[in-house]
């Protein structure tokens, strides 16, 4: 972010340092400090410690690690990562290229489209069970078409791959709507000439795209990616509407272990879990897009 | 030419429809007579309309107190957010000062926090701070996930107005604090709204911390989560409860749609 430049002046003439902008930082620090690192400390220290005596152990996430809902819900977080960040990253795209061309109503097309960031993934699962349950709009519209006579049970123990579905539809329709405003924020700040002079040069409109405007986005698409991916580790409302804990998730089970099993250890644990997919994914994404660039 | 524009067009009404027609429709099952929900075969358009499903919604026990407490939550969340995150987003407009990018880089990095993360060891160290159910607790967690977005957007508003104002002010003799209060702050007041207007979603919108660490004084997303997963709540109770969610975060969105690219448009690099 720039700073003003009658700043810069101004600082060069006051040689002696000025505390001002530490002293109005500081909140902010002491802030952070106390609910961001010492909660992340207290979750790994309540992952490896016995409640009562303190002492180091492993029984929490043993116990995790035992339990029959652990692999599904490692399964299923990421496959409906896998899955669903990706649509939403070329939707997103899509939406963001579409108002980039500035076609008549392409502002309306954008708050339009960027309205779901204003919805929680508890009301998007709520919104989409009005359609997908047994007498829901999807079985309705279907009856209408004559295709059934009798709803179609989507939502249902025997076909977990279309309550996977249902899931990632519902992800999809939330949370495009971020990436979109993350990459549109990012379209916008490469210069309208630089796609002119590809042109000039003989390249056609999708060349443009893949040579010009798309490698100049990576540092938005990298930041999307990072957002959208994080943020579906956490999955929660959304699953727990539409499938309930038929299909279990990390950020599920730890609320269950913690709401329905009282053990803010095991809970903790699968904390811990969710903090350390976090942290490698973005770690993976950083050198991963970085090495590209090198490269180019 | 008009190959591309039809292209263009098409594909924006497609999407347009595929992000629409989902409120529309849970607009329309608020709306519906109960029976006719349930009913099979069951008409599109239910031509007959009703208050009723929103009226048992919002009769049923502790879904008023549960709004009051999330708009509560989310007045206290934009009180602390500011009071705390406003100087330091006026310190990154204003000065240039030694850790001012990784200060910055820290601050974004929160923003990608997750709040599962966060909640569970901050409901076993309130329980011990005596903030466990209170709405100050969750107004507290909220805070933590707001700061990011509040700072971000604090310094894009005051990047944006020229400091030189200000230090016209200050050479006629103002003070620095007088400067800023009544020079910059009035330029200021719509982006810091915005900015405000935004947390009160973030704060109405939140489930997961708000689940966690309340018991009895529930905030409207835990309450709709506790009926659903605890008490099986009927489906137009579901339907009800959703669209009242959603009302007022869209009617936000509507209001500070200006400033959505600022909100999310800065990159890790």
């Amino acid at each position: 972010m720039a700073v003003a430049e009658a700043d810069l002046i101004s600082e060069r003439l006051r040689p002696r340092p000025n505390w001002t902008p530490y002293v109005l930082v500081l909140p902010t620090l002491a802030f952070l400090g106390l609910f961001f690192i010492y909660p992340m400390v207290q979750a790994i220290w309540l992952g490896v410690t016995d409640a009562r005596t303190g002492a180091l152990t492993g029984a929490h996430f043993r116990r995790m690690s035992a339990d029959l809902y652990f692999s599904p819900a490692i399964r299923y977080t990421l496959l409906i990562t896998a899955l669903a960040v990706p649509l939403q990253v070329m939707l997103g795209l899509a939406i963001a290229l579409l108002v980039n061309t500035r076609f008549r109503g392409h502002s309306a097309f954008l708050y339009l489209t960027a309205l779901p960031i204003g919805i929680s993934d508890l009301a998007a699962g709520l919104i989409w069970l009005s359609i997908f349950t047994e007498r829901g709009y999807l079985n309705t519209a279907l009856q209408r078409l004559g295709l059934v006579e009798i709803p179609v049970i989507f939502l249902s123990v025997e076909r977990p791959d279309w309550m996977l579905g249902a899931v990632v539809l519902t992800e999809v329709w939330r949370a495009t709507a971020i990436v979109m405003v993350i990459l549109l924020a990012g379209l916008q700040l490469i210069p309208k000439d630089y796609a002119e002079t590809a042109s000039v040069f003989g390249a056609g409109r999708w060349q443009a795209l893949r040579y010009v405007i798309l490698p100049l986005l990576r540092p938005s698409l990298q930041t999307a990616l990072i957002i959208r991916t994080i943020l579906a580790f956490q999955l929660f409302a959304t699953v727990v509407t539409l499938a309930g804990r038929q299909i279990p998730v990390l950020a599920g089970e730890a609320y269950f272990w913690y709401s329905l099993y009282r053990s803010p250890n095991v809970a903790s644990a699968y904390a811990v879990l969710i903090l350390l997919f976090s942290g490698s994914i973005t770690w993976l994404y950083l050198r991963f897009l970085r090495g590209e660039e090198g490269r180019a | 030419m008009t190959l591309r524009r039809l292209g263009i067009y098409g594909a924006s009404l497609v999407i347009s429809v595929w992000v629409a027609l989902p409120l529309l429709l849970i607009s329309l099952a608020a709306f519906t007579p109960r029976d006719i929900l349930y009913q099979w075969p069951r008409p599109l358009w239910p031509e007959q309309f009703t208050l009723e499903t929103l009226r048992f919604f919002l009769r049923s026990t502790g879904v008023w107190q549960s709004t009051l407490n999330s708009v509560l939550v989310a007045a206290l969340t934009i009180g602390l957010a500011f009071a705390i995150a406003a100087p330091a987003g006026y310190a990154l407009a204003r000065f240039r000062f030694r850790g001012r990018d990784s200060l910055q880089l820290a601050i974004l990095a929160t923003k990608m926090f997750p709040a599962t993360v966060l909640s569970i060891p901050l409901a076993v160290a309130f329980i011990r701070w005596r903030l466990y159910d209170t709405l100050l607790g969750v107004a507290i967690v909220h805070t933590a996930l707001a700061i990011p977005f509040v700072t971000v957007i604090v310094t894009s508003v005051f990047v944006g107005i020229s400091y030189e104002l200000e230090e016209a002010a200050l050479t006629l003799g103002s003070s620095r604090l007088q400067a800023f209060l009544r020079v910059t702050l009035p330029m200021a007041l719509p982006g810091l709204a915005a900015a405000g207007i935004f947390t009160f979603v973030l704060s109405w919108n939140e489930v997961f911390a708000a689940t966690i660490l309340t018991l009895n004084n529930r905030t409207l997303p835990a309450l709709i989560v506790d009926s659903v997963i605890g008490a099986g709540a009927p489906l137009h109770f579901r339907f009800a409860g959703g669209f009242f969610m959603i009302v007022p975060a869209l009617i936000i969105i509507f209001l500070i749609r200006r400033y959505l690219l600022t909100l999310w448009g800065v990159t890790v690099r």
